[in-house]
C-alpha cells in the first residue's frame, strides 16, 4: 500500500471528481487469497463518461462494489486509495460512508427485474432514499419522486409513482432505477450494465436518457458494460479491463480507431459486424479468461496471445499518464502491423 | 439455393397458432387468450439456416417451441420432411424428434448437474439404440471432436465446464440423434463475446460437415446476420419480414426490422443522430393493436394500417416477403 | 374484491364437503368395519345388532346415512356419542376448543417473535461464534422431543424446584377459565406456552435465518445498501420484509394443524383437555362420531387459517393481487 497522501483542505481546481489509485481487490477463498483486483488506477473527471469494458470474470463489477463500498468486509480484502471529491473513502465509517452512498454516488444495476424491492412502489423506494438523506416532508419527497420519474421518460408519472415493479415492463422498470439512483442529484452515477438486460430497441431508449442526464444534472457516469457497441455509442474515454488490470485505456475513438493491446484487438474482431462483408468465420480469441486464482504473475493475456514472448512472463508496464496506452511489452510502432497481420492471417482463403 | 427445381422444405409452417390462456380460475370460459404466435407461415429448406430474430415478447421462443411440437398447435398447418405432424400424438413424434432437435440458451439449466457428461450425451444413444452397445464409446468421443472438446472430458460433471464448453456439451447432445435438423433457442446470448464467437464459428462448422439444418432464433441481430442465409423477423407474435440475409440486412423492407436495425450500437460509430427512437412500448399481446400490430409505434402509420392487418407479401421479385402496407421496398 | 372472498367461502364448503365426505366413507362404508356391530359391543346378540342398526339407520343407503349424519352434527347438534352412550358430542367438541385454542394461539406468538429474534440476530451476525450458538440451540429446540420436554418442564416446574422461589407461582397442571380466572388461565398456560413453543422456534428461526440470507444475495439488497440506508433498516424494511412471505405460509399450515389438534403431545402432558386429546380417545374406542365432529373441527381451522393466510398475501405481497 502507498504512503497515505494527506489529502488539500479544498481541491484543486481541476482535480478529479474521483481517484482511483493502486486499487487491488482479494477474496479470501478455501485456497487462499484470491485476487480479483491488481494494481488497478483510474480518475474520472467531472461530467465525463468513463466506460469500463472487459467480460464476465474481468473483475468490473468488483471494481465498482468496491467504489461504493458494499464488498463483503469479512471476506474481501481492498488496498489502495480511491479519492471522491478529496475524500479519502476507502478508510471511511460505515456511517460516513452511508452519507455518501445514494447521496453523492448512485448506483444502477444491471437487472431491473431483480434490482427493486418486490413488495413496495417504486414511490416510496425513491422517497425512502430522498429521506435517508435529507430532511423533508414525506408529500415533498413524493412531489419530487414524481417530478423524476417525469425526468426519466415516464408518461404519466402521478400514476406511475403508485405502481409496483412487477406491474412495469423491463425498461420502464430501468428507467425506475434511474430516477432512483438520480433523486439526490449525485455528482457520479455507476452504472453496472445498465441494458445489457434490455431489448436493444429499449437499450436505444435507456442509452439515449443516460446521455440527456449527463447533460442535464451533469453527472459522471462510471458505464461498465461488456458491449463494445455501447462504449463506442455513449463513452468519453474507455478502460479495457482483462484479469483483474486495466490493459488499454484511452479516448474511445482513439481505441476504436488505433487499438494498442492484443485483448482488445481480439475483442473488437470478435464482435460480428452488421454491415458490409460477412465473414465465413468470427475471429475469436482461443482459449478462455483465467478464473481469479489462476491468473498469471506476468500478463494476464499471455497464455492467449499468438504474439507472446519471453518477456511477456513479466508484468508489462501500465503507463497511466499517457492519454491512450496499453499493458503490453509489444513495440509500439510494430503493433499497426502485428493487427493487420492477425486480421489477415485470420481471414480464411 | 441452387437454380435447379426449387427443393422440397425440410418443415413448412402455414398459419401456426399458439394460444395461451392466463388467469383461469375455477370458472369456466374465464381467463383471457395470450395470442403468443399468430397465423405464422415459414419454410426451412435444407441446408439452410433461418434466423429468427425478434425482442423479448415477440413470440419468437414460443414458435421454436411450436417447431419442434414441444408445444401443441392451436391452429395451423406443420410439415416435416413432408410428414404432417400438426396433431401428431407423443408416440408419432418419436421418430421425428430424433431428426429434429433443439438447442436451448442457458447451458447450465439445460443440463442435469448430477450427470457426468458422458451419461447426458450418451443417453439418447441408449434409449434410441441409435448404435450398438459396443460402439456406444467410439461415438461418444466423436460426438466430444465434433464440438471440439476432448474425451478426457467424458467423466466430468457440469459444473466443471465454462459457459462455452457447456453449450458445445449441449450441441453434442443434440447431436447424438443424427438429426436433419435444430432449433436452437438464443443458444450464445448467454455467452462472453469472445467466447461467443467460438461457438458461432462451431455453428457454421458442424452444418458444413453434417448437412444440418439449423433455425437459429436470437435477439442479437449481428449474431443471427454471422449465421443466416435467411432471416425472419417477429414483431408480437407475427412474422412481419422474410428475406435472404444481406438483402434483408442492407434495405430493410418492414419500419420495425429497419427501427430495429438503427437501435443496434455498433463498434467504431458515434452516429447517434441518425438513430430511429422507437416511441412507446410493446403492446399486449393480450390485447394486440387491432390493424397491423406495430401500427403504434411506427413511424410512416397512416389511417389504413390501424384498421386493416396487412397480409405477408411477397415483394423483390418473391424472394422476401413484408407484412407491411407501405413496405420501405418496392413490390414485386 | 367481493366476488373474490365468495369464491373463496364457496372453496372452503367444497373442502370441508370432501373431508366430511372422506371421514364418513372411511369410517362407516369400509368393509368389515360395521358400526352397528362396534356400538353394540363385543359378544352382542344378533337382535341387538339389528336393533342398533335400524336405530341409528345404518340400514339405509350410503347418502342418506351421510345426510342424517351431518344433520346431526351441524343442524340439531344432537349426536351422540356411541361409545358413552346419550353423550352428545357437539358440546364435548365446543367445550376442548378453547383449551386448545388458549394452548396454540400463546404458543403462536411466542413462536413468531422467537422464532423472527433467532432468524434475524442469527443472520446479521453471519458465521460468527452468535449466529453458530443460536443455530446450535435451534436445533436442540427442533430435536427436542415435547413429552419429554413436557414433562421435564413439570419436574422442575412441578415438583423438585416448585418451593423455590422461581417456581413456586406455577399452579397444579389443568386448565383455568379465560373468562373466570384471567390470571390464573395466564399462570397454568405459561409453562406449556414455552414448551409447544420450543420446537416451532428453532424450525422457524432457521427457516428465516435461512431466507435472509438468502435474500441478502439479491440485488435489490444491493439496491438498498447503494441507497445509503442504515443496515438495521436494510434488514426490517427490506430483507425481513421478503422472507416473511414465505414465513407466512409456513405459519398458516402449522397453525391450523395445532389448533385441529396436532397439539396433542402437549395437551397430554401438561392436563389440558384440548381437542388433541378428546380425539385422541375418541380414536382410541373408535368413537366414530366424535372422530368425525373432531376432524370436521380440525379441517375447519385449517381451511380458515388458509383463507387467511391466502388474504394476508394479499396485503404482504402485491405481486398476487389482481391488476
Amino acid at each position: 500500500m502507498p504512503a497515505p497522501q494527506t489529502p488539500p483542505a479544498t481541491p484543486p481546481a481541476r482535480a478529479p471528481l474521483l481517484d482511483v489509485a493502486n486499487l487491488s481487490v482479494s477474496f479470501a477463498s478455501d485456497r487462499g487469497r484470491v485476487k480479483a483486483i491488481d494494481d488497478v488506477s483510474f480518475t474520472v473527471q467531472e461530467g465525463e463518461i468513463l466506460s469500463i469494458v472487459g467480460e464476465s470474470g474481468s473483475g468490473k463489477t468488483v471494481t465498482l462494489l468496491s467504489l461504493l463500498g458494499l464488498n463483503d468486509p469479512r471476506t474481501t480484502f481492498v488496498d489502495g486509495s480511491v479519492l471522491f471529491r478529496g475524500q479519502r473513502i476507502l478508510e471511511m465509517s460505515d456511517r460516513q460512508m452511508r452519507r455518501i452512498r445514494g447521496k453523492d454516488i448512485g448506483l444502477i444495476s444491471q437487472d431491473p427485474m431483480t434490482a427493486l424491492t418486490p413488495v413496495y412502489t417504486i414511490g416510496w423506494q425513491i422517497v425512502e432514499q430522498i429521506r435517508a438523506h435529507e430532511r423533508i416532508a414525506k408529500a415533498a419527497a413524493r412531489k419530487r419522486a414524481i417530478d423524476l420519474l417525469a425526468e426519466v421518460g415516464f408518461a404519466n408519472p402521478a400514476e406511475a409513482v403508485d405502481r409496483y415493479p412487477h406491474q412495469l415492463s423491463g425498461g420502464m422498470r430501468q428507467r425506475a432505477l434511474i430516477a432512483l439512483a438520480l433523486s439526490c442529484n449525485p455528482a457520479l452515477l455507476v452504472a453496472d450494465e445498465p441494458t445489457t438486460a434490455l431489448d436493444v430497441t429499449v437499450q436505444a431508449q435507456v442509452l439515449d436518457l443516460l446521455l440527456r442526464l449527463r447533460d442535464d444534472f451533469g453527472s459522471a457516469i462510471i458505464l461498465i458494460t461488456h458491449d463494445m457497441g455501447v462504449v463506442s455509442e455513449v463513452a468519453d474515454r474507455v478502460h479495457v479491463m482483462y484479469a483483474g488490470r486495466i490493459v488499454e485505456r484511452g479516448t474511445t475513438d482513439a481505441v476504436f480507431a488505433d487499438p494498442q493491446h492484443p485483448y482488445t484487438w481480439g475483442l473488437l474482431a470478435s464482435i460480428p459486424p452488421l454491415h458490409g462483408a460477412r465473414q465465413a468465420r468470427l475471429r475469436s480469441i482461443p482459449g478462455l479468461p483465467p478464473t481469479a486464482d489462476g491468473i498469471p504473475a506476468g500478463c494476464g493475456f499471455a497464455p492467449r496471445c499468438r504474439f507472446a514472448f519471453d518477456a511477456c512472463a513479466a508484468r508489462p508496464p501500465d503507463r497511466r499518464g499517457d492519454s491512450h496506452s496499453a499493458m503490453c511489452f509489444l513495440d509500439p510502432s510494430d503493433r499497426e502491423r502485428l493487427r493487420s497481420e492477425m486480421l489477415e492471417r485470420e481471414r480464411p482463403a | 439455393m441452387s437454380a435447379t427445381a426449387p427443393p422440397r422444405p425440410l418443415l413448412a409452417a402455414t398459419d401456426l397458432t399458439k394460444h395461451f390462456t392466463v388467469g383461469k380460475t375455477f370458472w369456466p370460459g374465464s381467463g383471457r387468450t395470450l395470442r403468443a404466435v399468430e397465423d405464422v407461415s415459414l419454410e426451412v429448406f435444407p441446408g439452410e439456416t433461418l434466423g429468427l430474430v425478434g425482442e423479448s415478447g415477440s413470440g419468437k421462443s414460443t414458435l421454436g417451441r411450436c417447431l419442434t411440437r414441444l408445444y401443441t398447435l392451436t391452429a395451423g398447418r406443420l410439415l416435416f420432411d413432408g410428414r404432417d405432424i400438426s396433431a401428431a400424438k407423443e408416440r408419432a413424434l418419436k421418430p421425428v424428434r430424433l431428426n429434429m432437435q433443439m438447442i436451448f440458451q442457458d447451458p447450465s439449466a439445460s443440463l442435469n448437474p448430477r450427470r457426468r457428461v458422458r451419461d447426458i450425451v450418451g443417453d439418447v444413444l441408449h434409449v434410441h439404440k441409435i448404435r450398438p452397445a459396443a460402439a456406444i464409446e467410439d461415438r461418444l468421443a466423436e460426438l466430444m471432436g465434433l464440438v471440439g472438446l476432448g474425451g478426457d472430458y467424458l467423466d466430468r460433471y457440469p459444473h466443471e465446464f465454462s459457459g462455452g464448453q457447456r453449450q458445445r456439451i449441449g450441441i453434442a447432445r443434440a447431436l447424438a440423434v443424427e438429426p436433419k435438423l435444430i432449433v436452437a433457442d438464443e443458444p450464445v446470448s448467454a455467452l462472453d463475446v469472445s467466447v461467443q464467437a467460438q461457438i458461432v464459428n462451431l455453428f457454421n462448422e458442424l452444418q458444413e460437415r453434417l448437412h444440418l439444418t439449423y433455425v437459429f432464433i436470437a435477439h442479437d441481430l449481428a449474431v443471427v446476420r454471422q449465421v443466416s442465409t435467411r432471416v425472419a423477423v417477429m414483431y408480437l407474435g407475427s412474422i412481419v419480414e422474410t428475406g435472404e440475409t444481406d438483402a434483408l440486412y442492407s434495405r430493410p423492407a418492414h419500419p420495425y426490422t429497419e427501427a430495429l436495425l438503427s437501435a443496434i450500437p455498433q463498434p467504431g460509430r458515434r452516429a447517434r443522430g441518425n438513430r430511429i427512437l422507437l416511441e412507446g412500448e410493446l403492446p399486449s399481446p393480450l390485447d394486440p393493436p387491432r390493424g397491423c400490430k406495430f401500427s403504434t409505434r411506427c413511424r410512416y402509420a397512416q389511417a389504413r394500417c390501424r384498421t386493416d392487418r396487412p397480409a405477408p407479401t411477397a415483394i423483390a421479385g418473391g424472394s422476401r416477403t413484408v407484412a407491411c402496407h407501405f413496405p420501405l421496398v418496392a413490390g414485386a | 374484491m367481493l366476488t373474490a372472498i365468495i369464491q373463496r367461502l364457496a372453496q372452503m364448503v367444497f373442502v370441508m364437503f370432501g373431508i366430511s365426505a372422506l371421514v364418513f366413507l372411511i369410517f362407516f362404508a369400509t368393509p368389515g368395519a360395521d358400526p352397528a356391530a362396534r356400538i353394540a359391543g363385543r359378544n352382542a346378540a344378533q337382535e341387538t345388532v339389528e336393533a342398533i342398526r335400524h336405530d341409528f339407520g345404518f340400514d339405509r343407503p350410503l347418502p342418506v346415512q351421510y345426510g342424517i349424519m351431518m344433520k346431526r352434527l351441524f343442524i340439531s347438534r344432537d349426536l351422540t356419542s356411541f361409545v358413552n352412550r346419550g353423550l352428545q358430542v357437539v358440546p364435548q367438541v365446543l367445550a376442548a376448543a378453547p383449551i386448545t385454542l388458549s394452548l396454540v394461539c400463546g404458543a403462536a406468538v411466542l413462536w413468531v417473535v422467537g422464532g423472527i429474534a433467532v432468524g434475524v440476530l442469527a443472520a446479521l451476525t453471519r458465521d460468527t461464534i452468535i449466529d453458530k450458538a443460536l443455530m446450535m440451540l435451534a436445533l436442540i429446540g427442533v430435536s427436542m422431543p415435547v413429552f419429554w420436554f413436557g414433562e421435564m418442564m413439570n419436574l422442575v416446574s412441578q415438583s423438585r424446584f416448585h418451593d423455590t422461589w422461581l417456581f413456586s407461582w406455577v399452579p397444579g397442571l389443568g386448565y383455568k377459565s379465560l373468562w373466570t380466572d384471567p390470571w390464573g388461565w395466564f399462570k397454568t398456560l405459561v409453562i406449556p406456552w414455552f414448551t409447544l413453543a420450543a420446537l416451532y422456534i428453532g424450525i422457524y428461526g432457521r427457516v428465516l435465518r435461512a431466507n435472509l440470507v438468502e435474500a441478502y444475495q439479491e440485488d435489490f439488497i444491493r439496491t438498498a445498501r447503494a441507497k445509503g440506508l442504515s443496515p438495521a433498516r436494510v434488514m426490517v424494511r427490506h430483507a425481513l420484509r421478503v422472507s416473511l412471505i414465505p414465513f407466512v405460509t409456513m405459519f398458516g399450515l402449522d397453525f391450523g394443524v395445532l389448533v385441529g389438534g396436532a397439539a396433542l403431545l402437549t395437551e397430554v402432558v401438561f392436563g389440558l383437555n384440548g381437542v388433541g386429546r378428546l380425539t385422541y380417545q375418541a380414536l382410541l374406542s373408535l368413537d366414530l362420531p366424535m372422530i368425525l365432529a373432531t376432524v370436521m373441527y380440525a379441517s375447519f381451522f385449517v381451511v380458515v387459517t388458509n383463507a387467511l393466510v391466502d388474504m394476508l398475501y394479499v396485503l404482504i405481497d402485491p405481486r398476487v393481487r389482481k391488476s
